[in-house]
């Protein structure tokens, strides 16, 4: 197979928190069209690094090239317009309204009128929004959302809040899609309709990172696996790779070898 | 729930020939109640109508919430006012000229949202309604202090006096209020608003979706103090008088009652609250002081049983498509691809 392009390069990325180094020289490599995991015990710093890819946190060493151009400490919203979008552990939606605002507050920086516009509804404003909303729709229809576009996104059983949360992200036109823990606190069957999507996506040329801690999830979806433990990396490769590697076995279990390899 | 669905259903049903209704009632109103006092209620109703507009921009849709508003009414009322007494100027230059102080006052007020944020920024707006009435008190050269502002001129179209007498004071009121609420309409059904809402909602995930929070709470507060600075220019006119005491804390706390009992974040709530809460004291009067014990009752069961507002329910009427948006839905196909919005990225 051929390499594709890198989109992604995270470059021996360090965050300290006062005594404490959260993250410590992490580096990963996401390509064009790939499913890339990070996973970790609680605590590992998988997190953080969220925080640091968005904005959130500033890099203290490292950089973060996306796309050729260096994005570590930018403003939240410079890195959303350079194409990265994230969806959160635990759901945060507008959740008092509508599915289809929500979309079109993920298009917010794609929606190009001024204020002035708006407030005389100018040709432009009706055009402009009236081609957002459209696309909305489209993108709601294309996840098999529409039928809720109306509802309130709170009154969304938990596997849709998901779905619309990653279709936020989708909507802010980013080609980088940063998934922490999608498949917490879902039951067997939404985490396989959550699979089922995730490859939807990446059948449709979407890159997506993403933190998980459900392993049937995460040995399902990704082309490769970053492991950190302790803010350190620890090891790296293919899926089959990971499940076998003593190192991360002992990160996770933190038995005995032998013990170990029943698994 | 049901109740609001056959009732939204019914209003929007027969939209027009409501409104058509409304305007006829609202027009002939000073005729049928053919007394000043009445009329001069209907002005204060629609000046408190337009100051809790201009408060639930920012606290109804952007979540901040403000206890100095009376503040920006101050700014407002005292510039228009002094404009039309010391510099003769027409009421409409000096109500616009009101405006601009008070949203570069916004301004001001919304610095600090950068860095502090919920009940610490209501103690800011707080203290800045108190610094507003301090610089009114004691800048005496051009506020004349505590003495007021005395005699302000009525507004007037081309030489022809708008007073309560003529009832032209109450069809200013209408414009105003109609204009105003067209432009809360216009803004909420925009992505300002969105993005006000948004914030509300939640301002991690708003940054996150590229929204600048600092600029748009900015704006949000200036949007909010030029338009109580209309509501305070009217008042001004309406009254005729204005002293650093008509602007206390109690003009502040009035204007958030009549936000939270109209419900948050709507603006068919502004109406019913502020016609209550100003008509209120008026048609209670004989019960004398005890009125006042009644209103804080009021208000504390509203807060008990309905906390979102009288009239703050979630509308169960679908998301309104323009006909151009509804005609390509039609067309639209489930199987397309997903990455349509990347396409369009242009």
């Amino acid at each position: 197979m051929a390499e594709k392009e890198v989109l992604l390069k995270v470059d021996n990325i360090t965050k300290r928190f006062g005594g404490i180094v959260a993250v410590d020289h992490v580096s990963c490599t996401v390509r064009k069209g790939e499913v890339v995991s990070i996973i970790g015990p609680n605590g590992a710093g998988k997190t953080t690094v969220f925080n640091m890819l968005t904005g959130v946190y500033e890099v203290d060493e490292g950089e973060i090239i996306f796309n050729g151009n260096p994005i570590h400490n930018k403003d939240p919203k410079e890195i959303v317009a350079a194409g990265i979008s994230r969806t959160f552990q635990n759901i945060r939606l507008f959740s008092d309204l509508r599915v289809i605002e929500n979309v079109l507050i993920g298009a917010h920086i794609k929606t190009k009128y001024n204020f002035f516009q708006s407030v005389f509804r100018t040709k432009k404003f009706r055009e402009e929004e009236d081609k957002k909303t459209a696309e909305a729709i489209q993108l709601l229809k294309s996840i098999g959302l529409d039928y809720r576009r109306d509802d309130y996104a709170s009154n969304l059983p938990y596997g849709e809040q998901r779905k619309l949360e990653i279709t936020r992200a989708i909507a802010t036109g980013a080609q980088l899609i940063l998934l922490d823990e999608p498949a917490a606190g879902m039951n067997p069957q939404e985490s396989a309709e959550l699979m089922e999507f995730i490859n939807k996506l990446k059948d449709q040329g979407y890159t997506i990172l993403m933190i998980e801690h459900d392993m049937s999830v995460v040995m399902n979806v990704s082309d490769r696996i970053y492991v950190i433990d302790h803010g350190k990396p620890i090891a790296e490769g293919l899926p089959e790779e990971i499940a076998n590697n003593p190192k991360v076995i002992e990160a996770y279990l933190g038995g005995v070898q032998n013990d170990a390899e029943d698994q | 729930m049901n109740f609001v669905h056959t009732m939204e259903t019914f209003v929007e049903g027969k939209k027009k020939i409501l409104l058509i209704l409304l305007a006829v009632f609202l027009i002939a109103l000073p005729y049928m109640l053919n007394s000043q006092y009445l009329v001069t209620v209907a002005v204060k109703i629609g000046s408190y109508t337009l100051l809790a507009l201009g408060l639930n921009v920012l606290t109804g849709y952007t979540g901040l919430v403000s206890l100095g508003h009376a503040g920006f009414v101050a700014i407002g009322a005292y510039t228009s006012s002094l404009c039309a007494v010391k510099l003769g100027m027409n009421f409409f230059a000096s109500m616009i000229l009101g405006m601009v102080v008070a949203g570069l006052a916004g301004v001001l007020l919304g610095l600090p949202t950068m860095r502090v944020t919920g009940t610490y920024l209501s103690i800011i707006t707080l203290g800045f309604g108190e610094i507003i009435k301090m610089i009114a008190m004691n800048w005496s050269s051009v506020t004349n202090g505590t003495l007021g502002v005395k005699n302000i001129p009525r507004p007037s179209i081309f030489g022809y006096d708008l007073t309560i007498a003529n009832n032209g004071l109450y069809y200013l009121m209408l414009v105003l209020v109609l204009i105003t609420t067209l432009f809360c309409i216009a803004v909420v059904k925009s992505k300002t608003g969105r993005a006000f809402q948004a914030i509300r909602a939640d301002e991690l995930a708003s940054t996150m979706m590229g929204i600048n929070i600092t600029s748009y709470k900015i704006l949000s507060f200036v949007i909010s103090a030029c338009i109580c600075a209309l509501g305070g220019a009217l008042y001004a006119s309406l009254i005729g008088y204005i002293d650093p005491n008509t602007f206390n804390f109690d003009v502040s706390t009035l204007i958030l009652s009549i936000v939270i009992l109209g419900g948050m974040g709507t603006i068919r709530g502004m109406f019913v609250g502020a016609a209550i809460l100003i008509a209120f004291p008026e048609v209670s009067r004989f019960l004398m002081e005890y009125r006042f014990v009644l209103y804080g009752v009021i208000l504390v069961l509203m807060m008990r049983f309905r906390p979102q507002g009288i009239m703050g329910w979630k509308s169960t009427m679908p998301y309104r498509l323009s006909k151009n948006v509804k005609e390509q839905v039609e067309k639209m196909d489930k199987n397309a691809p997903l990455n349509l919005l990347n396409e369009t990225k242009g």
